[in-house]
């Protein structure tokens, strides 16, 4: 064992690698290591492990972390920490470390690498089965490693001749249905005190096992008395492991307090350790065995039917002498007091089964009287206990009793802790009995008992004993013992592994993407998507750069890269039937070759989705969605043709990934295409609206679809997706004396809503019928299809209905805000709520227009075209016409160039 | 993270898959002939039990298909799952 | 950092006295079922507002030991619809006097709700959002990712992130309170103006004559009433269909988390729909955070790992500060949700059966104004102004209030 540095609130100290820092504070004479919460009283080391109530420690060292317990905290040298006073601190810096997640399949799943859980690990593995056993210890041997015993390294062995992956440092935080678990590996603390970066910090595991065997152990409860939190009241294991194995010398004398045969162990091997232990006070009246002749041999007093009562403190604070009466199981007083001097209190208050796993699963632990603990419920088939957590303290020769402490009142009460870190007293649990509580839950919230760090590890069982006590009941009559999940505190870190900044979600990008950046065109995210959203030249504003970009597509040529509307080939003898019943209306009639604007709805009848679907031949249509839609789309087509119409024969692909789209927009774009493709015959005779052609572009075999989503002449040319970028550039490079301009998404919505054309998911948000839209003409009357039904409902067939409209602010200057809502004329100004009749969907300046616009849904808005309405905008108000939803080219001359 | 037995690819982790509420469930045949009320239970209203549901998932990221299977939705314990039109197998127990 | 520090002290107190635990009489005016906070609120008001004291409040396990218990504590009222903002700054108002009205201490603060946009089409919902909230009168503040940073400055404004902050929506008199205190608040309130609070008590059948409900029967025998009103959350579907009747809702597990205490760093709510955040510090310095619903139907109170796992790592990249504070406890609630996530509230095709579900994540917030405006349902039997829009029948006639936006997670 070597020494290393470490330091304390600011001071350094020494201590051994490896041991527990709680250790080393204690052998450096550090009795005090903080003050609780609430009362500022001093508090040291009470625990061994994750139990610890108060020695609570910010780390600023490495990573940096509030609120570990110094229990846990294996030593190393640099090792920087310093008291907390029950509320951490968030580290400042970035944490430089990494987390990573694991994730496994296995027959048997060991969470305990004590005696028990290694004997068990060490029979599945012989067994053939592949075995995990972890430990969150930092080595294995459990409760015999703290007395110094060794385990048989034969077990160890055979576990690594097996192939068994054994982990320490290793906790099982969560226990999920069908035996899944999750576990938190620490990897590098015990290396380190700084960040090794090459080594993940923590590692995530998440387990399933065909059988998981909880060998979790036990903790060891407090007993209640007045000034039962000195620092030198400690726990009898730990206290005892202290002295013992890791030869802390601080104290001089030691008096033991126990309702088990456990207290006796606990002093031999404190006695051993070379400190005297004036006297085991046992609350039972009758005791006999081996373990008694032993301790008296060792000439250790062993008072019977006692407890302490009472505790005094030097000027630090800590423990300088104890009391102790005789006194009845109903935590009664009935004897003299005497006071024995000593600095150390080993309180062996029972024992408690680490039962959390198991209860997270909803099982209820069990009041086991013999034993005097909640144990393991009757598990389910696939789960198992063994050793302390299954209540199995085979060494015990004499019942431990039923006993939690004594139940003072008055000013005594106050500070006869039931929860040291939340400072939860006798008092505390008196009023809240007094206050009409009956269940245990209530008593919890009115006393804050097992709401803090270590989350009523020592308090839970002696709440409900201490309660019991108090009203005469049996522990179980009171309640049972329920935790959440994590069996510890985890960081955030640990569990968000790498799922962060780039990676926390996928990042979709088209083959074009690379000349968008060369462009520097800012991205928008569209779902996954990151589309340009505008093409500034120099230094262009948003603004003039979509006026600009406008103008081309009206009055020259344009180009958008289109390539992340979803695409699904739908294939197989049936398709246009299944789209007849998918879309509103009519797809079986559409000819090969040509394509059609769908809308489809849920079964409520409200929009869904639309898009462009092109008949490629008899048995086969591409259909395009929305680029935020396409995921949904195809779920909701497969989800029909499997659950509802399995007769149909087709079949459906995602193909988005497939096909680079690069529209060509504006009036020259004819005359570009025909560059572009020389061999095509693009006069509107022979390629009108609507319609496909096949041919090279730019040497490439293409599907050019002329449709149009501005209104103006347009085509889309449809690649294999990895010519995308060669046709991008072709088209650039061709239609630069054509004066091309690449355009954005921002362009691309102000060209649609100028033609009144509505964005699924702007214009609606899931409650709009396509009437509502103005749409009725795509409603077919003749078939039916999916949401026609609802159409016929009451709301949906009532006037007043919100309608598309345009609206046209009287100054023509003034863009409206989007998302604004609409008021009567002279409505503005009225105080208070205000009643509205629409709300803005959409608004843009318009070079075309040179002015201002705007798309509304306003109720019986189609009623209100030519009346005037105003939008609150903060304090001003705007006042618009309402107008018909086209602005632009009513006719539709455009769109043939 | 539920383990869900996919009747098609095996047990497979609850990611995998996507919720669809309540089974046998289906289409009116003629949902201009049902009254509003009626079109609304079909829309609107499925079973919500405490105990034994047979609910509807689909493989999303697998072999995405649908199928139905028996949960208990107070254990979260799995019975039989079982192909879209195949025979319901008997509530467990 | 310019936040204010609360240092951790200690609470005060809760009263010495809370509640009367009396046995079931006979005969009640009104049986309210479960004693969440919308069934203790119904209770309080129906005996300070109508003077209806004659009124018993059913509970199957522990008062507050359902949702009410286990949400966080999040309160606002900027909602889209007229509907939802009616009754949701109804029950904001009711918040701001609750305590001095109850007389208890509840820790309401209005330390303000953020929510955050993340994407161009994310900002215009958000906007018009802000925009409703005005015509409503519904105070409500537009800000900029830079005064973001300036209310919430460990919030990431970079534009470097996945997806980065582009605004927010601010409501300044949201906030939040403490759950606990809030239901014990109303429960003593009630209990005192003679409400008699009936815990460990499980209705297993709701007794209907000819159309009318008489009374229910429990595991502590029948109990008549004139009157029944349901606020059972994630159980309504099954007391729904003890009395004959079906409700369109689904239960499922809604999970939330703390941190251990901490030094405080975040001094307002903040929601993101987007990442899937909802997250405030509470007043003793615990991060509490909200996850989204786990995707089955559950009455188990538990969900997924998975979802909390996601959460934080969706909180970690808007804050990360808290890439090192320790998950200490998550746990489950069952929400009740409906088609539209909006709730079901009123009268039912039973007589004098009343029924107040349907919350799904929204239900804390809603307690005043909730049970406000249902115990004056019940006193009239007939739907108060602020409930009408939620009557079961809108499901048959379309008429819908779809607040799937409204939520902090979409779901």
């Amino acid at each position: 064992m070597s020494t290393v540095q470490f330091t304390f609130d600011g001071v350094t100290y020494h201590g051994n690698k490896g041991e527990p820092l709680s250790a080393a504070l204690l052998r450096n004479g550090i009795k005090v290591v903080t003050e609780s919460s609430y009362r500022l009283r001093p508090r040291g080391v009470v625990g061994l492990g994750y139990e610890e109530p108060c020695a609570l420690v910010q780390i600023d060292s490495g990573s940096g972390e509030p609120m570990v317990p110094a229990t846990k905290i294996e030593l190393v040298d640099g090792l920087v920490v310093r008291s907390l006073a029950g509320v951490g601190d968030l580290p400042n810096q970035i944490d430089k470390a990494r987390y990573d997640k694991t994730f496994r399949h296995v027959d048997v799943l060991v969470i305990g690498a004590g005696l028990s859980g290694l004997k068990a690990a060490q029979k599945a593995a012989n067994s053939g089965k592949s075995v995990i056993i972890l430990d969150d210890q930092f080595e294995a041997g459990g409760y015999l490693k703290d007395l110094n015993e060794k385990i048989d390294s034969k077990i160890l062995n055979s576990l690594k001749k097996n192939n068994v992956t054994h982990l320490q440092r290793t906790t099982a935080i969560g226990l999920y249905d069908q035996n899944y678990v999750v576990a938190i590996e620490r990897r590098t603390d015990h290396l380190s005190a700084e960040i090794l970066p090459e080594i993940a910090r923590m590692r995530n595991w998440h387990i399933r096992a065909k059988e998981i065997i909880l060998a979790t152990g036990a903790f060891q409860r407090v007993l209640v008395f007045p000034n039962n939190d000195r620092p030198g009241i400690m726990l009898s294991h730990a206290a005892a492991t202290y002295l013992h194995k890791y030869r802390v010398g601080t104290f001089n004398s030691a008096v033991v307090v126990t309702v088990d045969d456990f207290g006796y162990q606990d002093a031999i091997r404190i006695h051993k350790s070379g400190v005297k232990v004036q006297a085991i006070i046992d609350i039972r009246k009758k005791v006999t065995g081996k373990l008694l002749e032993q301790v008296k041999k060792l000439g250790i007093e062993v008072i019977l039917g006692s407890t302490v009562v009472n505790t005094s403190a030097d000027q630090s604070g800590s423990l300088n002498s104890v009391s102790i009466a005789q006194t009845s199981l109903e935590g009664e007083v009935i004897g003299i007091k005497q006071e024995i001097k000593t600095d150390l209190l080993a309180v062996s208050g029972g024992w408690t089964p680490t039962v959390h796993l198991a209860t997270y699963l909803n099982l209820k632990p069990v009041w086991d009287k013999k034993i005097a603990a909640f144990v393991m419920p009757k598990l389910p088939q696939n789960i198992k206990a063994t050793g302390f957590s299954n209540g199995e303290f085979d060494k015990v020769t004499n019942p431990p009793a039923v006993f939690f402490g004594i139940i003072p009142e008055g000013e005594d009460a106050k500070v006869s802790f039931i929860d040291l870190q939340r400072d939860a007293n006798v008092r505390d649990l008196r009023r809240a009995v007094g206050a009409g509580l009956t269940s245990v839950e209530h008593i919890k919230r009115y006393t804050t008992i097992g709401t803090a760090h270590d989350q009523g590890k020592t308090s839970g069982t002696t709440t409900m004993g201490l309660l019991g006590q108090l009203i005469s009941k049996e522990p179980h009559e009171v309640g049972t013992l329920t935790f959440r999940p994590p069996y510890v505190g985890v960081p955030f870190s640990a569990l968000a592994g790498r799922d962060l900044g780039i990676l926390s979600d996928p990042i979709r990008t088209t083959p074009i993407h690379s000349a968008h950046l060369l462009a520097n065109a800012p991205m928008e995210d569209v779902g996954q998507w990151k589309r340009p959203w505008y093409f500034p030249i120099e230094k262009e504003n948003m603004h003039d750069a979509v006026l600009r970009e406008c103008k081309a597509a009206r009055e020259d040529v344009a180009v958008m890269d289109a390539s992340t509307l979803g695409k699904i080939d739908i294939q197989g003898p049936d398709a246009g039937i299944f789209l007849d019943r998918i879309y509103t209306n009519m797809f079986s009639s559409l000819k090969v070759g040509a394509s059609r604007y769908g809308l489809m709805c849920g079964v409520d009848g409200m929009v869904f989705d639309d898009g462009v679907t092109t008949r490629i031949a008899e048995d086969r249509f591409l259909m395009t969605t929305t680029t935020g839609g396409a995921a949904k789309v195809l779920d909701w087509l497969e989800e029909w043709l499997q659950t509802e119409w399995p007769d149909l024969n087709v079949y459906c692909t995602s193909v988005t990934e497939h096909w680079s789209t690069v529209a060509i927009v504006g009036p020259k774009s004819r005359n570009l295409l025909a560059k572009l493709a020389p061999t095509l015959d693009v006069s509107n005779e022979a390629f009108p609206f609507m319609e496909n052609r096949y041919a090279e572009v730019a040497g490439i075999p293409a599907r050019i679809a002329r449709i149009s989503f501005s209104g103006e002449l347009a085509y889309e040319i449809n690649i294999e997706a990895w010519y995308g970028l060669h046709i991008w550039q072709e088209v650039m490079k061709k239609g630069k004396e054509f004066n091309i301009a690449a355009y954005g998404t921002e362009t691309m919505h102000v060209l649609r809503a100028e033609k009144g054309f509505v964005i699924v998911g702007q214009e609606t948000d899931g409650t709009q019928t396509p009437q509502d839209l103005g749409m009725d003409w795509i409603v077919s009357k003749k078939k039916d299809f999916i949401g026609k039904r609802s159409f016929t409902r009451s709301d949906t067939t009532r006037n007043g209905r919100h309608q598309l409209v345009g609206l046209l602010p009287l100054d023509n200057k003034t863009l409206l805000p989007e998302g604004s809502y609409i008021v009567n004329e002279g409505d503005s100004k009225k105080e208070g709520k205000l009643t509205h009749i629409g709300y803005v969907t959409s608004s843009y300046s318009s070079s075309a227009l040179s002015r201002t616009f705007a798309l509304a849904m306003v109720a019986d808005g189609r009623n209100q075209i030519g009346k005037f309405a105003e939008v609150p905008i903060g304090n001003n108000v705007a006042r618009v016409e309402i107008v018909d939803s086209v602005f632009l080219d009513k006719e539709n001359t455009h769109r043939d160039g | 993270m539920l383990l869900i037995n996919c009747p098609w690819c095996g047990p497979r982790d609850e990611t995998e898959f996507h919720y669809g509420s309540e089974a046998h469930i289906g289409y009116p045949e003629k949902p201009e002939e049902l009254t509003d009320k009626q079109w609304a239970e079909y829309i609107f209203y499925r079973n919500n039990p405490k105990g034994w549901f047979a609910e509807r998932w689909v493989h999303n990221v697998g072999c995405r298909r649908w199928f139905n299977i028996w949960r208990n939705t107070v254990t979260h314990q799995f019975g039989p799952s079982y192909k879209p039109f195949t025979k319901q197998p008997s509530r467990p127990k | 950092m310019t936040i204010k520090r609360r240092h951790t002290e200690e609470l005060p107190e809760h009263p010495d006295f809370l509640w009367k635990n009396p046995s079931p009489k006979k005969s009640y005016d009104v049986i309210v079922i479960g004693a969440g906070g919308h069934g203790l609120a119904t209770a309080y008001y129906l005996a300070k507002n109508f003077g209806i004291t004659n009124v018993a409040v059913l509970e199957k396990g522990y008062l507050a030991g359902g949702n009410m218990g286990r949400n966080t504590t999040i309160i606002r009222s900027n909602y889209l619809w007229d509907e939802s903002a009616g009754i949701y700054e109804k029950s904001l108002q009711l918040w701001e006097g609750l305590e001095e009205e109850v007389g208890y201490e509840m820790f309401f603060d209005q330390r303000g709700v953020m929510t955050l946009a993340h994407s161009v089409s994310d900002l215009r919902s958000k906007q018009r959002n802000f925009y409703a909230n005005a015509v409503n009168d519904i105070d409500s503040q537009w800000l900029t990712p830079e005064e973001v940073k300036k209310i919430a400055p460990i919030v990431n404004i970079s534009p470097d992130v996945r997806y980065p902050v582009l605004g927010a929506t601010y409501q300044a008199r949201g906030g939040i309170a403490k759950h606990d205190w809030v239901a014990w608040g109303y429960a003593k309130a009630a209990s005192d103006l003679g409400v008699d609070l009936i815990q460990g008590c499980e209705v297993k059948k709701v007794k209907v004559e000819n159309g009318k409900v008489v009374g229910v029967d429990t595991n502590q025998g029948f109990i008549s009433a004139n009157k029944v009103a349901m606020a059972a959350a994630g159980h309504t579907s099954v007391l729904s269909e003890m009395a004959g009747f079906r409700v369109p809702l689904q239960s499922r597990p809604l999970q939330a988390l703390v941190s251990e205490l901490l030094e405080h760093v975040l001094d307002t709510v903040i929601m993101s729909g987007a990442v899937h955040v909802y997250v405030s510090q509470a007043h003793k310095g615990e991060l509490v955070m909200g996850a989204g619903t786990d995707a089955y139907n559950s009455y188990a109170q538990r969900g997924g790992f998975h979802v909390i796992e996601h959460q934080l790592a969706s909180a970690l990249e808007l804050f990360p500060i808290f890439s090192r504070a320790h998950l200490l406890r998550t746990w489950g609630g069952i929400v009740d949700i409906a088609p539209d996530a909006s709730p079901i509230l009123g009268l039912t095709p039973v007589e004098n059966l009343y029924i107040n579900s349907g919350w799904g994540t929204g239900g804390f917030k809603a307690t005043p104004g909730s049970g406000w405006a249902f115990a004056d349902t019940i006193a009239h039997n007939r739907a108060h102004e602020l409930v009408k829009p939620y009557s079961l029948d809108r499901f048959v006639s379309g008429h819908l209030i779809d607040e799937h936006g409204a939520a902090g997670v979409a779901h």
